[in-house]
C-alpha cells in the first residue's frame, strides 16, 4: 500500500484546505493540483509515452497517408523522390481503375447484409435470452463462440463446408437434389454471399452481446409501466425499450459500419481479395505491398476509407464520450 | 399497494398462458444454436477422420477416425514455430498496452478535466482508424529505424517481432485507456486524497492504490487483448517479410497451401489454432463478455 514517504515542506505548504471536508466528487474534480516537480514529470510521462505512441504509430501516419495520396513514389526511394500529382489517383480511381467500382459495391453490400441479418438477428437473440431462461447461458455461449476466432480462421472454417469438391454443402446437395457441383467461395457470382454467411456467422454474435449488455441496462419499471398500460412483448420493445437502447444502437451501428469497412482477412486468406470478391481494403493492401507497389494510388484508396471511417468514429467517440461524462 | 401487486399478478398470469410460447422459443433457440455450433463441430468431427477413408467413402459417411491428423498438421505445418512467435508477439503486446494505458487512464481521471476529453477522443478515435489506412507510411517508418541485431535480425523495426507489439500497442492502447479511465473515475476521490495526504507520490497511488482496484477491469481487458492479438492478421502481413516469424493466424496462408488437397489436415490444424482462443473463451467467459461490454455500456 502507500507509504508515508515524508513530502518536502514547501509542497505541504502550497496545498492547504486539503484537511478536512471533500467537496463533492461530480465538482470539477481536483483542479490543479499542486504536486511537486518529480511528480508532475512522473505524470507528464504517464501520460506522454503512451500518446507519443498512438500519435507517431497511429495519427502522423494517418495524415501522411492523406500526403501521399496527392502524389506518385515508390515508396523505396529518398523522400525527394516524391512527385506531386494533385488529385490525379482519386480521378484514376473513380474512372481507369476497374477493381475498384466492385471493391466500393461489395463494401456496401457487405455493410447492408451485415445489418439486414446479424445485426437484426443479433439484437433478436438478445431479446430472446434477456430473461430468465433455463439454458439461457448455454446458448449464450455458443452464439458468441465464433467472435473469438478470428476472421482468417472462420474463412478457414468454412472452406470445409464451401470447398467445390470435399465440401460439405456439395456432398449434400448432391444427395438431395442432383445438381452439378458449385465453387461457393471460387465463383465470383456468388462467393461475396458465401463469404456474407460466414462474416455473418461471427458478427451476430458480438452484435447479441452489446445488447444484451444493453437490454440489462434499461430501467425494469419501464417494462412494467408499459405491460400495466396493457402493451404486448412486440410493441413494448419497438415503443419503450427499443428507443431506451439508443446508445447501444449508435454503438452498434458503428461497430457494423467499421467492421464491413475493415472486413478484410476472410477475403484475402480466400483469393486476396479478386474475382468477385474485391474489397477496398484488400485493393489498399494489394497496390501497397504487391509487386506493382503503387504508393501513392493504394494511400488514395486508403484515404477514400478513411473518410468514410472518420465520419462513425466522430460519431462513436462522440458517444462514447457524452457517456463518460454526463 | 396496487403498484407492487398488479406487475406480479400480471406476472403470474403471463406465465400461465405463454407455456407453448415458451416451448417454442427453446426449439428456435436449440434450432439457432445447434446451426451456429455446426461449422466448428465440423471442423471437429473431420479433423479426427482419415484421408484415405473420407476420399473414398465421402464426407459424409462415418467411420475413419483416427489422432493422425493432429500429429501431421503439428508437424508438416510446423505449428510448433508459429505457435511461439505469437506468444512472443501477444504477451509482450498485451502487457505493454495495459501497462501504458493504465498510465494514460490514471492521469486522465484524476487531473484537469477538460484537456481530458480531447486526449481520450484521440486515443479512442485511433482504435477505430482502418489499419490499411497507416500502412505506407508506417512500413517506411518501420524500415528507416534501426534496431540492432540481437533484437532484429533485419537490423530495423521492420521484420521484427517488437515493431507488431508497437504497433498493437499502439492501436489498443485507445480502447483500453477509455475503459480504464471510466473505472477509475468512478471510485470515491477520498481514496486518493487520503493517499496524498499521507504523502504518497503520484507513482505510489498509481501502483499502490489504483491499480489494485482496476483487477477486474484488467481482467476483462487482458482476456479480449489475448484474443485480439492473437488474432491479428495484417499487422503481421503488412510488416513482417520473413515466414519463420509470421505468428499462428497470418501463417494460416501458409498452412492453406500446405495442406491443399487434405480437408482432414485442414480441420485439424484450424481446430489447432483455434484452440487458444476457444481455451480463453471456455475459461474465461465472465471476463471475455465483461470485456467486449465494457465500452459499450456504463452503468
Amino acid at each position: 500500500m502507500v507509504s508515508n514517504a515524508p513530502s518536502p515542506p514547501q509542497e505541504r505548504a502550497t496545498r492547504p484546505g486539503e484537511g478536512p471536508p471533500r467537496r463533492p466528487r461530480t465538482a470539477a474534480r481536483r483542479p490543479g493540483l499542486r504536486n511537486s516537480r518529480g511528480d508532475r514529470a512522473t505524470l507528464a510521462l504517464m501520460l506522454g509515452v503512451p500518446a507519443l505512441l498512438v500519435v507517431c504509430l497511429v495519427w502522423l501516419p494517418a495524415m501522411a497517408t492523406v500526403v501521399l495520396s496527392f502524389t506518385r513514389w515508390d515508396g523505396i526511394g529518398g523522400l525527394e523522390t516524391i512527385e506531386w500529382v494533385g488529385t490525379q489517383h482519386y480521378t484514376d480511381a473513380f474512372t481507369i481503375y476497374p477493381p475498384f467500382e466492385p471493391a466500393l459495391r461489395n463494401n456496401l453490400v457487405w455493410l447492408v447484409a451485415l445489418f439486414a441479418v446479424p445485426t437484426v438477428l443479433g439484437m433478436f437473440l438478445a431479446v430472446l435470452l434477456d430473461r430468465e431462461l433455463r439454458g439461457g447461458p448455454v446458448y449464450q455461449s455458443i452464439f458468441y463462440m465464433p467472435v473469438v476466432l478470428s476472421l482468417a480462421l472462420v474463412g478457414f472454417i468454412w472452406q470445409l463446408i464451401y470447398s467445390r469438391d470435399q465440401g460439405l454443402l456439395n456432398a449434400f446437395l448432391a444427395v438431395v437434389a442432383d445438381v452439378p457441383p458449385v465453387d461457393w467461395f471460387g465463383d465470383s457470382d456468388i462467393n461475396l454471399y458465401a463469404v456474407l454467411v460466414a462474416a455473418g456467422w461471427r458478427h451476430t454474435g458480438y452484435i447479441m452481446l452489446l445488447y444484451l449488455a444493453g437490454l440489462k441496462a434499461v430501467d425494469p419499471s419501464l417494462r412494467e409501466a408499459a405491460a400495466i398500460d396493457g402493451a404486448g412483448p412486440v410493441r413494448t420493445f419497438t415503443r419503450v425499450v427499443f428507443p431506451a437502447l439508443l446508445p447501444i444502437n449508435l454503438v452498434v451501428l458503428v461497430v457494423t459500419v467499421i467492421d464491413a469497412l475493415r472486413a478484410f482477412d476472410i477475403v484475402w486468406i480466400i483469393n486476396r481479395g479478386r474475382n468477385g470478391l474485391e474489397l477496398i481494403s484488400a485493393l489498399v493492401t494489394s497496390n501497397v505491398i504487391g509487386e506493382a507497389s503503387r504508393v501513392g494510388f493504394g494511400s488514395a484508396l486508403a484515404v477514400i476509407m478513411l473518410v468514410i471511417s472518420l465520419v462513425f468514429i466522430i460519431v462513436y467517440v462522440s458517444t462514447m464520450l457524452r457517456g463518460a461524462y454526463r | 399497494m396496487t403498484a407492487t401487486t398488479l406487475p406480479d399478478a400480471s406476472r403470474q398470469y403471463r406465465r400461465r398462458r405463454i407455456r407453448p410460447a415458451r416451448a417454442l422459443l427453446h426449439a428456435f433457440l436449440g434450432a439457432t444454436a445447434l446451426a451456429w455450433f455446426f461449422p466448428v463441430l465440423w471442423a471437429l468431427v473431420n479433423s479426427f477422420r482419415d484421408y484415405d477413408h473420407t476420399a473414398l467413402h465421402g464426407y459424409l459417411s462415418l467411420g475413419g477416425f483416427t489422432l493422425d491428423n493432429y500429429a501431421n498438421a503439428w508437424n508438416q505445418g510446423e505449428l510448433p514455430g508459429y505457435f511461439w512467435n505469437s506468444l512472443v508477439i501477444t504477451v509482450p503486446a498485451v502487457l505493454l498496452t495495459l501497462l501504458l494505458s493504465s498510465c494514460a487512464a490514471f492521469v486522465l481521471s484524476n487531473y484537469s478535466r477538460r484537456f481530458n476529453l480531447v486526449m481520450l477522443a484521440v486515443f479512442l478515435a485511433a482504435n477505430l482508424l482502418p489499419a490499411q489506412a497507416l500502412l505506407v507510411p508506417l512500413f517506411r517508418l518501420y524500415t528507416s529505424i534501426p534496431l540492432p541485431y540481437w533484437i532484429s535480425e533485419s537490423g530495423s523495426l521492420y521484420d521484427s517481432h517488437l515493431g507488431i507489439v508497437l504497433i498493437h500497442t499502439a492501436f489498443q492502447i485507445g480502447f483500453c485507456t477509455f475503459v480504464l479511465s471510466n473505472f477509475m473515475k468512478a471510485m470515491p476521490a477520498s481514496l486518493l486524497e487520503a493517499a496524498r495526504v499521507d504523502g504518497a507520490s503520484v507513482l505510489q497511488q498509481y501502483w499502490g492504490v489504483v491499480l489494485p482496484l482496476c483487477r477486474p477491469s484488467l481482467a476483462a481487458l487482458a482476456t479480449l487483448l489475448v484474443t485480439w492479438i492473437y488474432n491479428d492478421f495484417f499487422w503481421a502481413l503488412a510488416l513482417l517479410s520473413s515466414g519463420d516469424k509470421l505468428p499462428i493466424t497470418t501463417a494460416l496462408q501458409n498452412l492453406q497451401s500446405a495442406f491443399f488437397v487434405d480437408y482432414n489436415l485442414l480441420s485439424a490444424g484450424s481446430v489447432i489454432v483455434a484452440l487458444p482462443t476457444l481455451v480463453v473463451f471456455f475459461l474465461l467467459q465472465r471476463h471475455f463478455v465483461a470485456g467486449l461490454t465494457l465500452g459499450a455500456s456504463k452503468e
